[in-house]
């Protein structure tokens, strides 16, 4: 049992029998039942996010935030979401109508995918790829075919300029994220991302993080990459409001602007989780995530979000904070600075594994 | 394979875009992020302020120039109240001289707040434009106790003012003062002012030197902000602005090159200390009791002849020249703005220049669309 779905497909064939044409159908039930709930879970933690971003710019601004609708505004979100439901749909006579309307879910399911194969804590995971983080690093870049598709289809020259620079942006910030990632593979040796929630612990000196000082600036650049990424403040040049008026979503309207909305705030949420998972110890609490009772899981559970929503924090703190580069900057801050520290980071790691055998710096300390 | 084609791209650049500060049209031409030159487009906000004041009585034209630009509109009432007494010899009262110099040193900051919040909306940082906008919100506050109203205040009259002080003004402007020079602008400095993404966005952007400066006519902070020190408040005094004690602050260079855009922003932020300044040294000097107003006739007409008055707005020189024809209402009235002179320059200064930095010199120039067009 290796994760949810087999859980699933097990607790099926206990109660309906077995039988080669029944357990097709408990495959496709094992994998259909978490997937909805991943598509459902960061759907909705994209809509608690953005309520979450106004209340912390509310904050951050001397303003009270969304307080209507719900207590405290709380319900801000649903309302926003049956808002957009109910907008009309406008698509331009002179755009590319199928990229055009394909584009909002390409950007969608690309977030959506990398909930596949994140830890949530305990068994729930819906699968535990053996090359889970390789797939994360695939699927997130899946979203610069979607926002190029949606800048080009618009036939809007702020759109198109919008979309270039997102995949400009994306692909050059793809490689520091990535070698970021990597020096913690080097630790654990595998891709499978229970197994490197797995090698770290509960205590913070357990964590991949303070592994030694090289995954510590991994860390750091992992965040700054993801913020690129993310199309974030201090790196949102595909929206560049007072540039490019709104970038490639201009033309959108309705609930395909919605989607673009909720990938990116299922994104912020996604990418804290995998420096959750990879840096910070997921939801490991010590004990064996299949093994233990339902209560402990439940637990793991806790711990992860207890880590993945302060980071989320962070990127919303840091949008409300900073000022925006300038395009020729964020470039020349990705590859004469990110790239080379990230290999540095890279290769440190690679000898520190060959001459302290694979000890971390707190390992080493305590004997 | 066909041979790609690559052109030169391009853009309107407004009337409706959210960093051209009002209604302004720029035409631009884009090689992908660079920019060969930005064309601007003026008098999408042409309203003829100046043909309306041919028909209107010469008091009655007092609240039209709180449009001229709106976002100080008692800066607009003051240039054309001292232009129409100058040319029919009113003397005002001691009070309302000082009434005046209080108010639009307010105007002045309001306008600020205004003037560097926005230019860093621009750059992407909102909650500084929201901290800026919270002290414009007290400016408004006094404003509005000051003449009742908190956007286009017509409060000067020609030959004074329209109301006193009301009570616990003083008070109230002291303690926005003090807040001002010990809290806000540091805050201010610490949380944005300093930060070094903004000095990479504005150091050595949009460069003028003082020569270009002058040879373009730029005026007010941005001449400044070029390292001329000029400024009519002192080198043309007119109300009362000899008797106070306060610097002009100019462009030092100081995280780049004199008259980059990071000088044109620092300007401002040291203007509001001086605007403090002044206020303080007002307050302290203006006399208990007085009247505010000197009577002028109903149907008021003053002698023949032509005067040109140029005062210190927040965006430079606003200049009114007045030709009377010893009519109830003036034969030919110009105004000359600030903005428009900031406008010239932008052809030559957005060559060669990428988009963002395009937005970051409209702003730092503090232009407001509605003073360009009259």
């Amino acid at each position: 049992m290796h994760n949810l779905a087999s859980i699933i497909q097990s607790i099926l064939k206990e109660l309906f029998g077995s039988s080669p044409s029944l357990d097709l159908l408990y495959t496709f039930l094992g994998y259909l039942v978490p997937c909805l709930t991943v598509v459902t879970v960061i759907g909705m933690i994209g809509g608690i996010l953005t309520l979450m971003e106004r209340k912390v710019a509310g904050a951050i601004q001397n303003r009270l935030g969304p307080n209507r609708v719900g207590p405290y505004g709380s319900l801000q979100w649903i309302a926003d979401a049956i808002k957009l439901h109910l907008k009309e749909d406008i698509i331009p006579a002179l755009a590319d109508k199928n990229l055009f309307r394909l584009a909002p879910y390409i950007v969608f399911v690309g977030t959506v995918l990398t909930g596949l194969v994140i830890p949530f804590g305990g068994s729930f995971i819906v699968v535990d790829l053996n090359v889970g983080l390789i797939f994360l690093i695939v699927a997130v870049s899946l979203v610069v075919i979607g926002l190029l598709m949606s800048g080009w289809a618009s036939n809007n020259k702020w759109a198109l300029l919008g979309g270039i620079r997102s995949a400009a942006q994306i692909v050059s910030y793809e490689i520091p994220s990535a070698l970021a990632l990597l020096t913690v593979i080097l630790i654990t040796g595998s891709f499978s991302m229970q197994k490197i929630v797995a090698e770290q612990g509960l205590f913070p000196w357990q964590w991949f993080i303070f592994y030694n000082p090289f995954t510590f600036i991994a860390f750091f650049i992992f965040g700054i990459a993801s913020l690129a990424e993310l199309n974030r403040v201090p790196f949102d040049f595909p929206e560049a409001e007072s540039e490019l008026v709104s970038g490639y979503n201009v033309e959108y309207s309705s609930m395909r602007f919605g989607f673009f909305f909720a990938a990116e705030f299922g994104n912020i949420f996604v990418t804290a989780s995998i420096a959750t998972a990879v840096f910070l110890g997921g939801g490991n609490i010590g004990l064996d995530p299949y093994e233990s009772g339902i209560g402990y899981q439940l637990l793991m559970v806790l711990v992860f979000f207890a880590k993945a929503i302060p980071l989320c924090f962070v990127s919303l703190w840091v949008r409300w904070t900073l000022p925006r580069l300038r395009i020729d900057q964020m470039m020349s801050m990705c590859w004469k600075y990110l790239i080379p520290i990230s290999f540095v980071c890279l290769t440190c790691t690679a000898l520190w594994m060959l001459v302290f055998n694979g000890n971390g710096i707190f390992w080493r300390m305590s004997g | 394979m066909a041979e790609l084609v690559s052109q030169e791209m391009f853009l309107n650049m407004g009337p409706h875009h959210p960093s051209t500060h009002g209604v302004l049209r720029l035409i631009v031409q884009t090689d992908g992020e660079i920019m060969r030159r930005a064309v601007p487009d003026v008098g999408y906000l042409h309203r003829g302020i100046e043909k309306i004041a041919e028909r209107v009585t010469y008091q009655g034209f007092m609240p039209y120039t709180d449009r001229i630009d709106y976002v100080s509109a008692f800066s607009g009432n003051l240039g054309y109240a001292l232009t129409v007494e100058r040319l029919a010899g009113i003397e005002v009262p001691e009070k309302a001289e000082y009434l005046r110099v209080i108010a639009a040193e307010l105007a002045r900051m309001g306008s600020h707040f205004i003037g560097f919040g926005a230019v860093l909306l621009d750059l992407g940082a909102v909650t500084p434009f929201v901290h800026a906008l919270r002290e414009r919100e007290t400016y408004n506050d006094l404003m509005e106790m000051l003449c009742g109203a908190r956007l286009t205040h017509n409060y000067a009259r020609i030959g004074g003012v329209s109301h006193d002080l009301p009570e616990g003004f003083k008070e109230k402007t002291l303690k926005f003062i003090d807040h001002l020079e010990y809290e806000f602008i540091d805050e201010f400095n610490n949380l944005i002012s300093f930060n070094s993404i903004l000095v990479k966005r504005f150091a050595n952007v949009g460069v003028v030197s003082a020569e270009k400066a002058i040879e373009y006519t730029l005026v007010g902070p941005n001449l400044r902000g070029s390292g001329v020190q000029f400024d009519l408040r002192r080198d043309d005094p007119y109300s009362i602005y000899d008797r106070f004690d306060f610097e002009i602050p100019v462009g030092k260079g100081k995280f780049g090159t004199v008259g980059d855009c990071y000088d044109r922003y620092w300007i401002r932020i040291q203007e509001i200390r001086e605007s403090c300044r002044i206020i303080r040294q007002a307050l302290e000097q203006m006399p208990e009791k007085g009247e505010i107003r000197t009577k002028i006739p109903k149907v008021f007409k003053p002698p023949k002849g032509e005067i040109y008055v140029r005062t210190e707005c927040p965006r430079g020189e606003m200049g009114f020249y007045l030709i009377s024809d010893g009519g109830k209402s003036p034969y030919r009235l110009k105004i000359r703005t600030g903005s428009f002179s900031a406008m010239s320059i932008l052809e030559e200064l957005s060559q060669g220049v990428m988009v963002a930095d395009l937005v970051a010199i409209i702003g730092s120039f503090d232009i407001v669309a509605p003073e360009i067009d009259r």
